[in-house]
Order: C-alpha cells, then sequence, then structure tokens
C-alpha cells in the first residue's frame, strides 16, 4: 500500500453525515492508505450508514465524550480493530441553542459549561483515552475555528474554541515527552451539519467569500481534510502546539 | 415504481429511523410539523432512502421536501 498515510492507523471522531468535515478525512486518509477507525454519537445507526459510504466500509465505536465509561473503555474498543494509533482526529463540538447567535451575555453557566466540557476538555479526554494505543511519532489534530478575535453570533462556542486553542498547546507540552504531536487546524465556514445549527451562520458567509484572498468554497471540505492528512503524517515531525489556517487566507486580511 | 411503492418504503423509514406509526404517514403530511422529525432524523431518512430508492437527493432539494408528497414526487422523479 502507497500513499501518504500508507500503514497509518487512525482514529476519527466527528462523523454525522457526507458533508462532516471527519467523512472528508476520513476518505481521504483511506484513498492515502490509511485504516481508519470511526466514533459516532449519539445517531449511531445515521454514522454507521454514513460510514459504509467511505471507500472502504470503516467500523464505527460509540463514544460521548462526556462519559466516563465511554473514554475508560475506548483504547480496548478500538483494539479490537486496530493494533495501535498512528493518529487521532478530533471533530467533535456542541454548544446548547443558548450559547450562541446572541447570547453571549444570557447564556447560562450550565450551558457555557456543556459546551466547554464537550468542545475543549474532550480535546485533553480523547487524547488520554487514546494514548495507551499511541507511541512516538503519533499525531493528533483537532478542529479550530479562529478564536483569536470575537465574531458575530458564534459566542461561547468562539470561547470553548480559545479554549481548545490552549488545550493544544498544553497537551502539545505534556505530550512531547512521548514524540506525540498536537496540532490544530482552523479551518473557514463550511456548511456541516454542526453550521447548520449555528443561528445566523450565514454572516460568515458572505464576508469570508469575499475577504478570503485565495476565496472561499462553503461546501468543499477538501482542503481542510488535506491539512489534517498533512499533520497526521509523517511531514511535520517537528511540529506540535501549532494551528495551521485553511481558510483561504481570510485571518491573514484586516478588512 | 408506483408512488404507492414509495410511500410504503418511506414509512418503513420513518418507523425505523424515528419511530413513526405508519398509519400517520400519508402525502400531504408534513416532515417536521406533523410527523415531528427532527433535523438529524430528516437527514437519516435522506440517506436511507438514497439507499432504498437508488437515488441521489442533494442538500439543497431537502429543503424543499416539505411533505411525504414532496418526497415521493422527487424519488418518483430521479429514479424515472
Amino acid at each position: 500500500m502507497s500513499g501518504l498515510l500508507a500503514g497509518k492507523r487512525l482514529l476519527v471522531t466527528g462523523v454525522i453525515t457526507e458533508a462532516s468535515i471527519a467523512f472528508s478525512v476520513a476518505k481521504l486518509a483511506q484513498n492515502e492508505g490509511a485504516t481508519v477507525v470511526l466514533t459516532g454519537f449519539g445517531r449511531m445507526s445515521l454514522v454507521e450508514r454514513v460510514a459504509k459510504r467511505l471507500p472502504k466500509p470503516a467500523p464505527v465505536i460509540e463514544l460521548d465524550v462526556t462519559n466516563t465509561e465511554h473514554l475508560e473503555s475506548l483504547a480496548s474498543r478500538v483494539s479490537e480493530h486496530v493494533d495501535g494509533l498512528d493518529g487521532v482526529v478530533h471533530s467533535i463540538a456542541f454548544a446548547p441553542q443558548s450559547c450562541l447567535g446572541g447570547g453571549f451575555l444570557t447564556a447560562p453557566w450550565e450551558d457555557v459549561a456543556t459546551a466547554l466540557h464537550i468542545s475543549t476538555y474532550s480535546f485533553k479526554s480523547l487524547a488520554t483515552a487514546c494514548l495507551p494505543l499511541m507511541g512516538r511519532g503519533g499525531a493528533i489534530v483537532g478542529l479550530d475555528f479562529d478564536a483569536q478575535q470575537a465574531w458575530p453570533v458564534y459566542d461561547w462556542m468562539g470561547v470553548a474554541k480559545a479554549g481548545l486553542e490552549s488545550a493544544s498547546r498544553y497537551l502539545a507540552r505534556d505530550l512531547g515527552p512521548r514524540g506525540i504531536r498536537v496540532n490544530l487546524v482552523a479551518a473557514g465556514p463550511l456548511r456541516t451539519m454542526a453550521a447548520k445549527s449555528i443561528p445566523g451562520f450565514e454572516r460568515f458567509e458572505e464576508t469570508w467569500t469575499a475577504r478570503a484572498p485565495l476565496g472561499w468554497n462553503l461546501t468543499d471540505s477538501e482542503p481542510v481534510a488535506r491539512a489534517c492528512l498533512a499533520l497526521l503524517s509523517d511531514w511535520f515531525p517537528a511540529t506540535t502546539g501549532e494551528i495551521i489556517h485553511v481558510d483561504g487566507g481570510f485571518h491573514a486580511i484586516g478588512a | 415504481m408506483t408512488r404507492e411503492e414509495i410511500q410504503n418504503g418511506l414509512s418503513e423509514i420513518l418507523e425505523e429511523v424515528a419511530g413513526v406509526n405508519p398509519d400517520d404517514v400519508s402525502e400531504e403530511k408534513s416532515f417536521t410539523e406533523d410527523l415531528e422529525v427532527d433535523s438529524l432524523s430528516m437527514v437519516e431518512v435522506v440517506v436511507a432512502a438514497e439507499e432504498k430508492f437508488g437515488v441521489k437527493i442533494p442538500d439543497d432539494a431537502v429543503q424543499d421536501l416539505r411533505t411525504v408528497g414532496d418526497a415521493i414526487t422527487f424519488i418518483e422523479k430521479a429514479a424515472a
């Protein structure tokens, strides 16, 4: 088997539909020679149907990142399919409706806590749950949305992503001695299931496509997936704690 | 495929995916309002329908499928 990820064993979270960024990652990774195991949450029957649409059908393991038992048993459940992991992709985020769409000043702590638990803390939880299966040269990649500035409607999810960016640096610090790299891909807006649940998401769309020097296709997640693959590959061996922007260059331009 | 065959197929999917009673399914019923199919269930109904009927239902088409009858018409045309 040849390809960028030949022989690599990957755990990919966050597939819910074919439009999911994680679906693109899994598809491209298989095409580049990787063996992929998926995790699914909530609607397992949908994830399983979608998993069958990959170039090679992939096994799906149930994982609720807030469920301690799921996390504790994850390594043993993954090892029923692969004998170790070379890469892990975190593509998980959620915020209750109160936290999005203009609710920054009114969202209650309980809802904010849920957003942070699932979108920020889970990066660490997933990493440590997979650690028993990972060795030197391993890579963890998370999906981010640029958190250096405040956005319209993104509200507490923006704060959760800022936390994710910080958590990624601390993970990089603590996993570096084990030879494991931790990086994020800050994607431009994509019309995924997650995006559909953000009221006012279209406010990103117009500005992004107009301002990004390279332009931006809201329905093509392949550029983001390619960056994830590159970070999972052996071609960024000395890069960790980094955030790669895959946004058409939007972040570099002021107005 | 007749409209009735498509409707029967859709009823099976709706029962399996969203727990909708097949007796409640008829052409004029709205997926979200009458049958209370939530957005994620609707995604799964679409995926399952694509498999069952061997058609492709693009995202922008799904928005226009308000009632069971709309879906039957779409599948009828797409499968023709």
